[in-house]
């Protein structure tokens, strides 16, 4: 059996342990007890680490993370940069530490965005600090620069361990899935990994999807995007930074998670949990986003209004995969539009979601889609609502009548009562109004 | 009173530990050979009646028949089980514990445990207990002249009901604890405890051995806030317990969500109350009743109870009141220690009272403010308005708060669905252990012969800078740097009978007992370097490392002094011991002066708010906070910062929800959310007050910064009230009650 092959702070290392331990778990009985378990959900940030290929370095969430999804990558963990590296010495003599615990993942996370650059908050996102109250935490950031190392990337070629597969081609992951329908599809586990680090279970197979050639990248074209089912949320975001006609989903896509769930998070995963609440699925269905799928029996393209079936169910065959989704671009002259409202703004989920593409004829609405997160037991588009929208100004009456027409049955959880995720439904739709009215204005809190 | 070490802002002892990752927290150290992991098996109901336990084959289950003492973990009363026996009284209450050689197999074996059990009907809320009359803690009462007399008369009257919500400590580190077992009966606990003695305590109890068998011992904490208080008891005790059953080294690490299951959390307060008011919004009758939700045991409400009793008039008073206070059983899990101790509760009364009175006698709610301030408490004990005024003030200038009140005046006349609102907050927190026999602490320091100095005391870092500020008082009294203090962990073996790191007491505590300590070793060193240089020892300075006899300037090194002592045969080793002096309390007559000092405290906060759907965020908060002569000025403003941080949390955001058969839900930071670092206001002040020294007998006129800055968070409340024009509102006021409370108004 191939052993798993990482480069640990620099020097090569393989291990025997099965592939399915968490990054974590195998950091700390190496004797790397630099990153903590906090909250093992990928929420409070103390076990960051950082991938590094070259130049690049993204933070993610060891508790999450097997190894058998870090197989020929670069890790760098707390123990990696030393008492004496500028950032770790800013944090110290800036006051910036009072227990400690979250500090070591604090630095990690702020030593890849002297690298990455950026809005500290987008950085701290994944990252929670019950002691300081963050002041100092950063004020040492800004003080810190970029120490200019890199790092050799992804080396080893994607392989099997025991039960855990990493197909390489389209093709071995089609005859993978058709063999094992009852193995566990993994991509960036931002979802899944909660078996892992919460749950403590072994898959008896894993088929993981993350080296998957085919499944790679963003492509952008004159159509819209084609975004890989394995790239993660991280290169769906650069890729909507660079092209304007995605430009108003960056701000939405940035409260996506953390900068560690989106280094690690895919598209092709969140289709594939079909949660209601999985903040990319209003997105694909307010642009008529079609899912591409693959089984031995062929290829099938699915619009993401019927891939997307129920709670946590989805189109998909037990044979099958999600190799990409096409998602068209906005017509020229669109609003396209994404609201999202949580309890905090960061790294939460949201109560409601709402992501609209408005397109208009001389000052009227001529066509409207809207779709909205945390309605329903699925991501819905509210066809009703659209209906009210079009052939008039998008001002506040009309976005009041649209609210009116809006037809859910919304949830009732800990996030929010049914009645207040309709109010709060209603109220996106006048604060989608306000934008396009008032453009002078802030619209939220945080503009 | 000039001081060399004492002062000045030092960074936190661990500082570059804590940054580089060589920090050792519980889980960091090396497991003894053959250690064994821990898991609790926790209930799945809130109520009912344990039938049986299908256990799963493989592991070791621990059962209460396993106990070799009393299956009892109650910090105060009494009848607090570790495991079920017989009837299960919150969800996430545990049933049993699963003892594997790996953490992933008794985990794993503790989510398979099944639990046969007949359901009851729990109690979930404050109003269902009151209403069924359960009471961990019976109305506790300060009263004072005739208020219904005093209601009836008075021009106005007016009347509210309001409630918090609890708070989940959040501590980074979850609950952990390692025991080793030694010989014969003996226990060596490595615990994540506030609280050392405690811990060794209710081990003992649970082992049925004397308190002498075992030894806990405490480096840091990743974090307490009280959540560690009471709770890391029972942690302890049982992986003690197991450690015992299968004579191996056992630890038992909480996974969060059995943390927060599992673990008492801030107690929710539920308030209803009746003023009296005259023309001028002077307050002359207050009948109030503060309830807490204790959860289903004791733990230590009794003390919150008590503090939020003396903390609910806050700074303000009324010639005629009634403030009762109780703690309710309910089907939750018991309740506990936080930040504040009750107190935060309650000063949200007169907050409520003030904002509602303003609203309806048409008075500016800060003009009010001052009318009411008062000289003493309803308890008799004396408070000093003219620093309650000067907090203020400064808050408000630091702030500009006519300028600010303009801004956000002429936003609001603009904007269409955004609003901002400007809110002051000052308060008076009481300063010592309600309950006076636990204001007490000892040390011991060692000087040895290289002049190094080793310091050990009964408090325990948490991240609060207690062991650099008692530091700096050792390195103060021998006049070495501070760097010659080498920092002992907390231990039982050391230091006996101590009272647990909480009620911001630590420095002050631990402090003077170092202190004495140090004195006492110093004032011996003395002695024989003045037979040395033949001067009275009184003349001697110890500065910068060196004793100087009066005059000359040839002094010796202390390590060379250090040395002379031990050729001498002089003893470089002392205990210290102190008790805080002058408290006391009448419970008879609910009068009397219970704390050693106030610790005074404003805030001015503004707030931004989204009426589309009751999103809302701090633009800036400015903080004024009485430290005395600060020992430390550098932690202190972190502890400032840091608190009222955690109480904007607990005020806005943080929310535990329970199902309706009573299980939590909110079980981890995806569903709790504490503050972020885009919740901190963009603008965030927080300053010492200038030139303020505490009372004589202060430990060198510092006052304690743990708790009360948490409570200036109120200011972020009092900025919705403005914003929402809504003068009374549920806690937190999460988007959702703060869009009800908009739409109600």
């Amino acid at each position: 059996m191939a052993s798993i092959e990482i480069t640990l702070n620099g020097a090569r290392r393989t291990t025997e342990a099965p592939p399915t331990t968490t990054l974590l778990d195998w950091l700390r009985t190496e004797g790397l007890t630099g990153a903590k378990e906090g909250c093992a959900e990928g929420d409070c940030g103390a076990c960051t680490v950082v991938i590094e290929a070259g130049a690049s370095r993204r933070p993610i969430n060891a508790c999450l993370c097997v190894l058998g999804q870090v197989h020929g990558r670069a890790i760098r963990t707390i123990e990696g940069l030393g008492r004496d590296h500028p950032a770790v010495r800013a944090m110290a003599e800036g006051g910036a530490t009072q227990c400690g615990f979250c500090t070591p993942g604090i630095v990690m996370a702020a030593w890849a965005w002297t690298r990455t650059g950026g809005d500290p908050h987008a950085a701290l996102a994944g990252n929670l600090c019950r002691c300081t109250g963050y002041r100092p935490i950063l004020e040492a950031m800004a003080a810190m620069r970029d120490d200019g190392g890199s790092a050799p990337g992804y080396a080893a070629a994607p392989s099997r361990f025991g039960s855990f597969h990493l197909p390489a081609t389209l093709e071995e992951a089609v005859v993978l899935r058709a063999a094992r329908p009852g193995a566990m599809l993994l991509a960036g586990g931002t979802d899944l990994g909660l078996r892992f680090s919460e749950d403590r279970e072994h898959p008896e197979e894993t088929v993981c999807l993350l080296h998957v050639r085919e499944m790679q990248g963003v492509k952008t074209g004159a159509a819209g995007q084609r975004i890989g089912a394995a790239a993660p949320y991280a290169e769906w975001l650069e890729a909507c930074r660079e092209d304007a006609r995605f430009t108003p989903l960056v701000p939405y896509l940035e409260r996506l998670g953390s900068r560690q769930i989106r280094s690690l998070g895919t598209v092709g995963g969140n289709l594939g949990t079909a949660s209601p609440i999985g903040d990319a699925l209003p997105v694909l269905l307010a642009l008529d986003a079609v899912v591409e799928c693959t089984s031995p029996r062929g290829t099938r393209r699915v619009p993401v209004e019927e891939f997307l079936l129920g709670y946590r169910r989805n189109a998909l065959a037990a044979d099958e995969l999600i190799v990409a989704v096409e998602l068209p671009a906005p017509p020229p002259g669109a609003l396209l539009a994404a609201e999202k409202l949580s309890r905090r703004h960061d790294q939460d989920i949201s109560a409601v979601s709402l992501v609209a593409c408005i397109e208009f004829a001389g000052g009227t609405t001529s066509r409207a889609r809207l779709a909205l997160g945390g309605m329903a037991a699925r991501a819905m588009r509210a066809h009703e609502a659209e209906v009210v929208l079009v052939g008039r100004a998008l001002d506040d009456a009309a976005a009041r009548e649209a609210g009116e027409a809006l037809r859910f049955a919304p949830m009732d959880d800990h996030r929010g009562t049914a009645a207040y995720r309709m109010e709060a439904a209603r109220g996106l739709l006048r604060r989608l109004a306000l934008r396009h009215a008032r453009p002078d204005l802030p619209a939220t809190i945080h503009a | 009173m000039n001081t060399a070490i004492v002062g000045h802002a030092l960074r936190h002892d661990s500082a570059l530990l804590h940054a580089s990752g060589g920090a050792r927290f519980l889980d960091d150290l090396p497991e003894p050979a053959g250690t064994w992991h821990a898991a609790l098996a926790l209930s799945p109901v809130a109520h009912g009646r344990l039938l049986g336990l299908d256990l799963p084959e493989g592991v070791r289950a621990i059962l209460p028949a396993d106990i070799p003492g009393e299956n009892d973990i109650a910090p105060i009363g009494q009848g607090e089980v570790l495991l079920v026996e017989n009837l299960i009284e919150h969800h996430g209450q545990p049933l049993a514990l699963l003892v594997a050689p790996t953490r992933d197999a008794a985990l794993r074996a503790a989510a398979a445990t099944r639990a046969h059990i007949e359901a009851l009907p729990p109690i979930l809320s404050i109003e269902a207990a009151l209403e069924a009359g359960t009471f961990l803690v019976l109305p506790q009462i300060i009263a004072e002249g005739d208020v219904e007399a005093a209601l009836a008369a008075a021009p106005h009257r007016l009347a509210g009901e309001f409630r918090a919500g609890g708070q989940e400590h959040f501590y980074l580190e979850g609950q952990i604890a390692l025991a080793i077992p030694g010989e014969e009966d003996e226990m060596l606990v490595h615990s994540s405890t506030q609280h050392p003695t405690e811990v060794q305590h209710v081990v003992s109890r649970v082992l049925g051995v004397p308190f002498h068998r075992v030894t806990v011992q405490c480096r840091r904490l990743g974090g307490g806030f009280g959540g560690k208080e009471s709770n890391a008891s029972s942690v302890a005790a049982a992986a003690a317990l197991a450690a015992r059953v299968t004579g191996r080294p056992v630890k038992l690490r909480l996974p969060r969500r059995s943390d927060m299951a599992a673990t008492g959390k801030r107690h929710p307060f539920l308030y209803r109350w009746q003023a009296g008011f005259d023309e001028m919004g002077r307050l002359l009758a207050l009948d109030a009743i503060l309830a807490a939700d204790g959860g289903h045991s004791l733990d230590m409400s009794g003390g919150v109870v008590f503090r939020a009793l003396t903390h609910a008039l806050n700074c303000y008073g009324a010639p005629a009141l009634r403030i009762s206070a109780c703690a309710v059983k309910t089907n939750h899990v018991s309740n506990t220690a936080f930040r504040g101790f009750g107190g935060p509760q309650g000063a949200l009364l007169m907050e409520d009272v003030l904002h509602q009175a303003a609203a309806q006698l048409g008075h500016d709610v800060e003009a009010l403010r001052l009318r009411n301030l008062a000289d003493r408490t309803p308890y008799g004990q004396a408070l000093e308005p003219a620093l309650t005024r000067r907090v203020l003030a400064e808050a408000k200038a630091d702030a500009e708060w006519d300028r600010r009140r303009a801004d956000a005046a002429s936003f609001n006349a603009t904007h269409p669905t955004l609003r901002r609102g400007v809110g002051a907050f000052c308060c008076a927190f009481g300063i010592a252990f309600g309950i006076p026999h636990l204001n007490q602490a000892g040390a011991l320091v060692h000087v040895y012969t290289d002049g190094s100095i080793r310091l050990a005391h009964g408090g325990t870092e948490m991240g609060q800078g207690l062991f650099i500020k008692v530091a700096q008082v050792v390195a103060e009294v021998f006049g070495v740097p501070v760097e010659t203090v080498g920092l002992a962990p907390t231990s039982t073996a050391e230091i006996p009978n101590t009272s647990a790191t909480a009620a911001s007491t630590g420095s002050d505590l631990n402090g003077w007992a170092a202190h004495a300590a140090a004195v006492a070793v110093r004032d011996r060193m003395a002695e024989v370097a003045a037979r040395h240089f033949g001067c009275p020892p009184e003349g001697l300075r110890f500065e910068e490392g060196h004793i100087l006899p009066p005059g000359g300037n040839a002094g010796m090194r202390f390590g060379e002094l250090a040395k002379l002592c031990w050729r001498e045969r002089v003893s470089l080793s002392a205990t210290g011991f102190y008790r805080t002096p002058d408290i006391h309390w009448d419970a008879e007559r609910m009068r009397g002066e219970p704390f050693f000092y106030f610790a005074y405290g404003a805030a001015v906060a503004e707030v931004l708010l989204d009426t589309l759907t009751g999103e809302h965020r701090c633009l800036s908060a400015h903080l004024v906070q009485d430290c005395g002569r600060s020992l430390n000025p550098a932690i202190d403003l972190g502890q400032i910062e840091g608190a009222f941080v955690q109480g904007l949390g607990w005020l806005t955001s943080e929310e535990l929800w329970w199902d309706h058969e009573g299980r939590q839900r909110t079980l981890g930071p995806s569903t709790y959310k504490i503050p972020g670092s885009r919740d901190v206001p963009p603008v965030l002040r927080a300053r010492l007050l200038e030139g303020s020294e505490a009372r004589d007998g202060a430990l060198f006129r510092s006052k304690a910064v743990g708790e009360p800055p948490l409570l200036l968070a109120t200011a972020v409340v009092n900025a919705l009230r403005d914003a929402t024009a809504v003068a009374s509102l549920d806690l937190p006021a999460t988007p959702e009650r703060v869009h009800a409370a908009l739409r109600h108004r």
